[in-house]
């Protein structure tokens, strides 16, 4: 397989699944607005959606108070903001069409056929009553590409760069919704009836879309410890870190055997897997939740690094 | 019940309709097809036109118009029904082909070898080696087979129950082949019903022959199974589709330039497994881009000194770099020469009228007759730069009169063509529609003719402009067997 095909495979996995956790947030900050006496209103709200997306200080050049409609339309249809959904699509799909011939028709059926979608939706029709609908689709789309991978791809080389683009990107994600929210997890805070933090324990459980799978494991009510155990250690939550991690050792270790390279990348996602095994709850508070996920996301900027040196990105 | 306008009234367009003779019977070949349009009714052929251009566009089988930022990309329109050749017509077309592009790499090993048909005084030399296609780094060298011009696109038109001529030779790296192949697969899901009917030629085999083709022409110290990869200059071509398409059904790699690195003498891609050498490039991108140490400098989609590599034997180019001199438009005049220098015989298909404005009395001509010509620049392709003189403004006609004073060698002009119509599912029903026709040629170890090719259909009323960037649409065409 041609380097910049890897290349190629890998992002196009990654806007896919970015576009989908930028609707989730959306979806989770649309929740927020519409739940009266939460916080101190709007304001703060959008703002740290716009942080979990990573765009705080792009949006409006830093200038515009962050209203709904103006955050809802940058984080879905602002062609500016490179992690909108309008741009991970379109990145997806561009990534995507430059390996055409890597992909079964079912995959780039779901690309073409979500972008060509997306890009007849004109941001005026999506006001508060229809924004759900909007959000609900692009989760769809994304949850239809998976499913043509899984159900249509050889389980070649190509299918493991998707697989790790896709962790790659999903951890990532989980992991900066906890590092903008950690000062509400730290658990000195956690008094039962705390009707502030329970909210916002739910919001983010929700935009990993776990509120409900919290409830099966823990049978309790929310605590924080149990929320980051939920995901970050959880290996059976698919979007906790633990559970990305293992895919992307597996996938790593499948990289490695098809093609006899990935020695410096495949090291350093092992490593990160032994931390990651290793780690307990009460000790990744004590040394504190925001240098725990710091080091957390620099471990996976380092490992993607690897990777594309080891399989000759450019 | 579906309105057949004209096809049902009293025939009296002055154009050679395909289907219907002027009494209003059908011709044998379109028998089976009349029936069946008399069986459908709009709603019916509209509800499938929207399934036709639902499959095209899922698909993504796009095409970029130059020029057009809004329409980045769109579907090109697929018209429901098939265009018809008969056995006969398609042996006598087959034949008129194949003595053409044999004559055509024939010309093509002469002018870059001894140039014999230049001494011989059947062309100046001046049109041969001042010519802007023609490449004298070429000069010499013997591509494996003698092979020139693998990959032919020879566009065709139709004038009269006998009357075929060739327009363009299309030797550089011609397009359309996905078409084709992608208008039958559409076909077959939507009618099935037409196929039990008729026995069609399939063209289904087309990528295998590329491959065959390709494999075949490796370079002399491959020993074991050549690698072969499509070079596409990118995802913004306007035929990237068509480039992804055909690696893919070839199982080869889809390169671009970036991907690529010479080592040692020899060419690589780079994959996730380190290098891999690579023996056959089917290029879709023009001599001057291949290699910027040679040609175009400021070029980033080529490989610097492939073609050094090329002339040295460990990597065949296809089309081989050059090509572009055989079907320049000024040669082109020149084409029936050729085919009977090389091959001793009449030319089986005739070119079109052509008058070069280079030469005085021509260019008088054409002068003169400028609202009923069409005039080309000599290198321009695809319809772009053109004037269709009876549809032109009096303005116009006289910018372009001083273009050709400027700089007359860089005209040609022929007379408007009365090109056949074809029924054609319109707005107003089943309309007769203008067409041409492009059969897909593959040269290597032998000559190989697809059955059909693709017809381009010009979808407006009365016009004559047929090219997808004017807003043409295409159909399936037919060979029917005996």
């Amino acid at each position: 397989m041609l380097g910049r095909t890897a290349s190629n495979l890998f992002w196009m996995a990654r806007y896919i699944e970015r576009a989908e956790n930028v609707a989730r947030l959306t979806e989770v900050g649309h929740r927020l607005s519409l739940t009266p006496d939460v916080g101190s209103g709007y304001r703060e709200d959008w703002y740290s959606t716009l942080a979990a997306a990573g765009c705080p200080d792009q949006f409006g050049s830093g200038r515009m108070p962050p209203t709904a409609a103006a955050v809802q339309k940058y984080l879905l249809f602002d062609r500016t903001n490179p992690s909108s959904v309008s741009a991970c699509l379109e990145a997806a799909r561009h990534n995507g069409r430059s390996v055409r011939t890597a992909l079964t028709r079912e995959v780039w059926e779901a690309l073409n056929s979500t972008w060509i979608e997306f890009s007849n939706f004109q941001p005026d029709d999506f006001g508060p009553g229809k924004l759900s609908e909007l959000l609900d689709w692009v989760r769809q789309r994304s949850i239809l590409f998976r499913g043509a991978v899984q159900g249509t791809l050889l389980r070649n080389e190509g299918y493991h760069f998707i697989e790790t683009g896709t962790f790659v990107e999903r951890s990532d994600n989980t992991a900066r919704i906890l590092d903008v929210k950690y000062n509400v997890l730290l658990p000195t805070t956690g008094t039962a009836g705390d009707e502030r933090g329970m909210h916002q324990w739910e919001t983010i459980l929700r935009s990993a879309s776990a509120h409900r799978s919290y409830r099966h494991v823990y049978k309790a009510r929310y605590r924080p410890a149990n929320v980051l155990d939920f995901l970050i250690l959880r290996p059976e939550m698919p979007r906790s870190l633990r559970f990305c991690q293992d895919r992307i050792e597996w996938s790593m270790a499948a990289l490695a055997a098809a093609t006899g390279g990935g020695a410096a990348s495949q090291s350093l996602a092992r490593e990160t897997g032994l931390i990651l095994r290793q780690s307990k709850i009460d000790s990744i508070c004590r040394v504190g939740l925001h240098e725990y996920l710091t080091e957390y996301l620099s471990r996976t900027a380092a490992f993607a690094d690897a990777l594309a040196g080891d399989f000759h990105f450019n | 019940m579906l309105k057949t306008q004209v096809y049902t009234s009293d025939g009296q367009s002055p154009f050679f309709d395909e289907m219907l003779r002027p009494d209003g019977t059908p011709r044998p070949a379109y028998a089976e097809i009349l029936k069946w349009l008399g069986g459908q009714s709009r709603a019916s052929f509209k509800a499938k036109q929207e399934e036709a251009d639902a499959i095209f566009r899922r698909l993504g089988i796009t095409f970029a118009v130059y020029g057009a930022a809004e329409a980045n990309e769109r579907v090109i329109p697929f018209d429901l029904i098939p265009r018809i050749i008969s056995a006969a017509e398609w042996r006598f077309l087959e034949r008129g082909i194949e003595q053409r592009v044999r004559a055509l790499n024939a010309f093509l090993y002469d002018i870059y070898h001894r140039q014999e048909i230049v001494r011989a005084g059947r062309i100046p030399s001046a049109m041969v080696n001042e010519n802007a296609a023609f490449l004298p780094e070429m000069m010499g060298f013997d591509p494996p087979g003698n092979v020139y011009a693998h990959i032919i696109g020879v566009d065709l038109v139709r004038t009269g129950e006998n009357g075929f001529f060739v327009l363009e030779d299309n030797l550089r790296t011609p397009s359309g082949v996905s078409y084709m192949l992608e208008n039958r697969e559409a076909m077959m899901h939507l009618f099935p019903e037409l196929f039990a009917a008729h026995r069609v030629a399939p063209v289904e085999r087309y990528p295998e022959l590329l491959r065959q083709t390709l494999e075949s022409m490796a370079p002399r110290e491959c020993d074991g199974e050549p690698t072969i990869a499509v070079l596409t200059p990118g995802v913004f071509n306007s035929a990237y589709f068509e480039h992804a398409f055909l690696a893919d059904q070839m199982g080869v790699e889809l390169v671009q330039g970036s991907d690529l690195i010479i080592e040692d003498g020899a060419l690589y891609m780079r994959t996730t497994r380190g290098k891999e050498r690579l023996h056959v490039l089917y290029r879709r991108l023009d001599d001057a881009f291949l290699d910027p140490l040679n040609f175009r400098p400021d070029s980033l989609l080529g490989v610097p000194g492939l073609f050094d590599l090329y002339r040295a034997g460990k990597v065949t180019i296809v089309n081989a770099p050059g090509t572009g001199i055989a079907d320049d438009k000024a040669v082109y005049a020149y084409v029936p020469e050729i085919v009977s220098f090389y091959t001793g015989e009449k030319p089986i298909l005739d070119n079109v009228q052509t008058f070069r404005c280079s030469i005085d009395d021509e260019r008088g001509h054409v002068l003169d007759k400028l609202d009923e010509l069409v005039v080309k620049e000599v290198h321009g392709s695809g319809g772009y730069g053109m004037l269709i003189g009876p549809h032109a403004t009096k303005k116009e006609l006289s910018d372009f009169a001083e273009k050709i004073r400027a700089n007359p060698a860089n005209y040609i002009a022929q007379p408007t063509l009365s090109l056949s119509t074809c029924p054609a599912f319109c707005p107003e029903g089943v309309a007769p529609r203008h067409v041409d026709l492009r059969p897909f040629v593959l040269v290597g170890d032998r000559v190989r003719v697809t059955p059909g090719g693709l017809t381009r259909v010009a979808m407006k009323k009365g016009s004559l402009v047929v090219n997808s960037s004017q807003g043409g649409g295409t159909k399936d065409t037919w060979v029917l067997e005996d």
